[in-house]
């Protein structure tokens, strides 16, 4: 079966995030497949590049980094969710002119159509969180 | 792109959280794209119907102008959950959307009938 995610919960307030994190690998290792992560909500900080977890702790974004890389899912944050909440890649901290940008690697900012996208893609879009 | 039949759920109340009004928002995307869409209040959601709203104390935008765009958008079937309504005493006659009133049967026939599910 192909699988879609939709991650509202926040890293490291929400085990939400957590939980999507080991259903995801317990999925590929039952032998399904995901075509993609929307990122929705407070969702939006897994993007963050600037998280600094403790070391006893697990680095979120790194575990999503690194699934997303293996088994080749799209990690879609919000467009809408991030810039209220302070995630911008390059182009949008430029088109409104922030200095900084601080979306992390392996993840793109798009629209909602790429949730519907994900919907029609995918035999089963899963809710986590918030 | 193929059309699938989505279902979305609806089950935050309408202030509090931004939850109710980004998945409303994921409604009138979905309504953009052309697809099919049904969308369910469920549980605390069927707090989002109620007519009369006013939000100005709380600073907050009107959620139910934001649901009065559905029809705009294409968005015309919507169901409330009876036994919710039930719960929290709300008359159907004081619902802004017309939401047809669904049993736990119906709910779970239209749980059925979706390609897709999306909650929140």
């Amino acid at each position: 079966m192909r699988f879609s995610l939709m991650i509202l919960g926040a890293p490291y307030s929400s085990q939400s995030v957590a939980t999507a994190l080991r259903f995801t690998q317990a999925a590929i290792d039952a032998g399904h497949s995901f075509h993609r992560v929307f990122f929705y909500h407070d969702g939006v900080n897994s993007g963050n590049a600037l998280i600094t977890p403790p070391q006893d702790e697990n680095n979120i974004p790194q575990q999503w980094q690194s699934l997303a890389d293996k088994h080749g899912i799209d990690l879609v944050v919000c467009i809408a969710s991030a810039l209220k909440r302070g995630v911008l890649d390059k182009k949008e901290a430029e088109r409104y002119e922030q200095t900084n940008h601080n979306l992390n690697n392996g993840f793109t900012i798009s629209g909602l159509g790429q949730l519907v996208d994900a919907s029609i893609e995918s035999d089963r879009l899963i809710t986590f969180g918030p | 792109m193929t059309s699938k039949r989505i279902l979305l759920i609806c089950r935050k109340a309408p202030y509090g959280n931004a939850l109710a009004r980004e998945t409303a928002e994921i409604a009138l995307a979905a309504g953009a794209f052309d697809q099919e869409l049904a969308i369910a209040f469920i549980g605390d959601g069927v707090w989002q119907l109620l007519d009369q709203q006013d939000s100005a104390d709380i600073q907050q935008k009107n959620h139910q102008k934001l649901l009065s765009a559905f029809e705009l958008y294409g968005i015309s079937e919507s169901y409330a959950e009876s036994a919710a309504l039930a719960e929290r005493n709300i008359d159907h006659s004081r619902l802004s959307l017309a939401a047809k009133p669904v049993n736990q049967q119906q709910l779970a026939d239209l749980f059925e009938q979706a390609d897709i599910l999306l909650t929140v």
